[in-house]
């Protein structure tokens, strides 16, 4: 009974990271059918963001005594950060490519390239400079009234934004680099994020421990999981996210502005990359190739569960996450030790976490033989589905 | 009417003279290191007439070509180790001896003969692209979800091989350079100019025969395939056979291609099914041109030629070239260098820097005396 307790916790646990991960990239293929090879690198920039509000906590005077909630901090620093990322990728690359898939596909392994050498050679400090900077170029338009903008000085206003946000992204930059000198040079090697005091240990229960950054991937999991139904559910972007999603072009036709919709769900699906970062980060040391561990394990999750649905991403994290543990971590042998003898060398075979990859992939092309569309596939009568 | 009347016959016409002169020129000409080097990239060219085949024609973007290279050379490496292994104890290759491995596994056995060897190199992945082609087009899983999928298996695959030592000496590899083939150190220099002309002669026969297959009607159908594969479904034809049969097609190139490369590079290794490297694959087949087979060849020659020069003068700048080669190539230069030459590409860049006078939008019509079109 215990054993069986601890091996669901730990498969949680795995599902619960793959899930807050593979979300975003779920309901940006469901809304433009679009996979963002990307996705892994934004995960990676959250866990940095992750890294760099650490240091900051830890050297700036008047934040030291908050220096325990620095992790809640970085959630929303890392959400940011990724989302801004994200939206300067749409407004770019991948909205000159919309409705070729595999081009969209490649372009953003390009971009991924970028991305992962980028934070290996441009010190952190500007590089969070140069994020700022996108952030408000991007962004304070949204606040100026559009007679301002559209007006006979629109351009000059619009330049004076860009302007005003390079100067503070370069300030920014300056000013972290002086501050904090781990940030001011580039640097290709790994980084680690402490968890603070109050996440390390454990809670000890029916006699199992269950160790804090766990639990607390599990509650930022929920947390993410329960805000993204809310919004698409009960919102009036939520409604016009899921209207594009079932039918674009009569969603287009009914006055939707399906290039809106496009962007504000990018900008959450990279942002929900970046709160998977800051999971990741609390799990083991960061690197620019952070990212890639975890991103087929995403693209398993879509395939399995299926597009436009969150329930199948959900229910497709955590088996994931629990035949991993149960195969990879030989749990299952503990479990059940009297299985016939072929089955249990098979298994005894595949009792590690790469050899347990092996198995899953197994098992889900087999499943695809008899639900090609994943858990849960979308209705339709089209030819092509 | 001569076959090489049209412009895009002179095109073909000069770039195979200059790739030829290239080839007939260089062993007399490069040092070994750099003769060498081309060797490999020819040998790379014939892994990118596979893709070619399955991307440009037929609109399956694979993701996981690097399994079926890799494979081919496990084949190449597994029967060089075998012919070498004499005088090693219990007569098996070396590092069977480091993990305690006496017996040599049961699927080593067959590697023992060369005739099986040069048939598995292309057989082995043929079937294996084959299977799991079959599997996943049977339930008309494409596009996006194909590529993922041949992407998490290109994962699997990389797992399994990195994780068995006692089998094929997991993530080391296995070393060919120092094995002995026809009483020649693979490694050596006289081996290494062999597999210079194997490769040249194998890309230029891999050429005819990749345009064999797309010439005629079964290329026609690979055609209608990637253009709208419901419609040719509804005219009575079965996509599923022709995506396999191509599928496996591409994965035997890419086990020559492989084979070839872990002869002149010295060693197969699971770092031949890394997830970028078969994504390289496919830029290679963007760049040069897709649909166009010379183009593919082209885009892996030129593109790893300039990968080894930038990363040698500049280690840290060929990610961000790379990079933006990716993002460049697709929406910028969809049809690649080659598609855009042929397309007139060259004479409207001229016009818009003014140089050239504006293109007719319609030819002019013939007309007789009369004034009446003929």
């Amino acid at each position: 009974m215990q054993l069986i307790l601890e091996s669901l916790f730990n498969g949680v646990a795995i599902g619960s990271v793959l899930l807050v991960a593979a979300l975003g990239l779920a309901i940006v293929f469901g809304l433009m059918g679009v996979i963002n090879l990307a996705h892994g690198e934004l995960m990676m920039l959250g866990a940095y963001s992750t890294y760099i509000t650490q240091l900051i906590f830890k050297q700036v005077s008047f934040l030291k005594p908050f220096y325990d909630s620095y992790v809640i901090v970085a959630i929303g620093i890392a959400f940011l950060v990724s989302g801004t990322v994200g939206i300067l990728l749409e407004r770019t690359v991948i909205r000159r490519l919309y409705g070729s898939p595999l081009e969209t596909l490649l372009a953003t392994w390009g971009v991924s390239l970028i991305l992962q050498q980028f934070v290996r050679s441009v010190p952190l400090a500007y590089a969070s400079g140069l994020v700022i900077a996108l952030f408000f170029g991007l962004f304070t338009p949204l606040f100026i009234s559009d007679d301002l903008l559209h007006g006979a000085k629109g351009k000059l206003i619009r330049a004076c934004t860009w302007g005003f946000s390079a100067l503070l992204g370069v300030a920014t930059g300056g000013v972290l680099s002086s501050l904090v000198s781990k940030l001011s040079r580039a640097s290709a090697r790994n980084v680690d994020v402490t968890a603070p005091s109050w996440m390390r240990g454990g809670i000890d229960f029916v006699g199992i421990t269950f160790p804090k950054t766990r639990l607390l991937i599990i509650l930022i999991t929920l947390i993410s999981v329960l805000v993204v139904i809310f919004f698409l559910d009960k919102t009036a972007w939520g409604m016009r996210i899921r209207a594009v999603t079932q039918n674009r072009p009569m969603s287009d036709c009914l006055g939707i502005s399906t290039e809106t919709v496009d962007i504000i769900t990018f900008g959450i699906g990279s942002g929900l990359a970046g709160v998977a970062g800051v999971a990741v980060s609390l799990l083991g040391s960061v690197g620019p190739n952070v990212g890639g561990n975890y991103i087929v394990g995403c693209f398993m999750v879509v395939v399995l569960g299926g597009v436009g649905n969150l329930l199948g991403t959900i229910l497709a994290s955590f088996s994931i996450g629990i035949m991993t543990d149960l195969i990879g971590a030989g749990r299952l042998l503990t479990i059940w030790p009297d299985m016939p003898s072929p089955l249990y060398s098979t298994i005894d075979f595949f009792a590690t976490t790469s050899m347990a990859r092996v198995m899953i992939f197994a098992l889900i092309v087999i499943f695809l033989q008899f639900k090609p569309t994943g858990m849960f596939p979308q209705k339709g009568r089209m030819v092509e589905s | 009417m001569s076959i090489f009347s049209t412009k895009k016959s002179w095109i073909n016409l000069t770039i195979w003279v200059l790739l030829i002169a290239l080839i007939i020129a260089a062993p007399s000409v490069l040092p070994v290191f750099r003769l060498n080097l081309l060797g490999r990239y020819l040998s790379l060219a014939i892994v990118a007439l596979g893709v070619d085949l399955i991307w440009g024609f037929t609109g399956m973007l694979s993701l996981g070509q690097g399994i079926f290279f890799a494979l081919g050379g496990y084949c190449a490496a597994m029967f060089l180790q075998l012919n070498s292994a004499g005088e090693f104890p219990n007569g098996i290759p070396e590092f069977f001896g480091l993990y305690g491995v006496e017996k040599l596994p049961f699927f080593w056995e067959p590697f023992k003969s060369s005739i099986f060897t040069l048939i598995s190199i292309w057989l082995i992945p043929a079937i294996i692209a084959g299977l799991l082609g079959y599997l996943v087009f049977r339930n008309r899983i494409k596009g996006v979800y194909f590529s993922i999928l041949t992407q998490a298996a290109l994962l699997v695959f990389f797992n399994f091989f990195n994780g068995q030592q006692k089998l094929i000496n997991g993530t080391n590899g296995l070393k060919t350079d120092v094995t002995q083939l026809f009483g020649q150190m693979v490694g050596s220099e006289i081996m290494q100019r062999w597999f210079f002309w194997i490769s040249a002669v194998l890309v230029i026969l891999a050429w005819f025969f990749a345009r064999w297959i797309v010439r005629d009607r079964f290329g026609n159908i690979l055609i209608g395939i990637r253009d709208d594969e419901a419609r040719v479904r509804f005219t009575g034809y079965n996509p599923v056979i022709f995506k396999t049969i191509i599928f496996s097609i591409a994965g035997g190139l890419a086990g020559i291609s492989g084979a070839l490369y872990t002869v002149q590079s010295g060693i197969v290794s699971p770092q031949f099914m890394t997830v970028p490297f078969s994504i390289e694959m496919v830029v290679w087949v963007a760049v040069g041109g897709r649909g166009t087979l010379l183009g593919a060849i082209l885009g892996a020659v030129l593109i790893n030629y300039a990968k080894s020069l930038v990363s040698e003068a500049l280690p840290a700048s060929w990610m961000f070239i790379q990079g933006g080669l990716f993002i460049l190539v697709v929406t910028a230069l969809p049809e690649g260098v080659l598609g855009w030459i042929r397309k007139d590409g060259p004479k409207k860049l001229l016009f818009l820097l003014g140089i050239n006078k504006k293109l007719e939008t319609y030819p002019s019509l013939e007309v007789n005396e009369q004034g009446e079109v003929k």
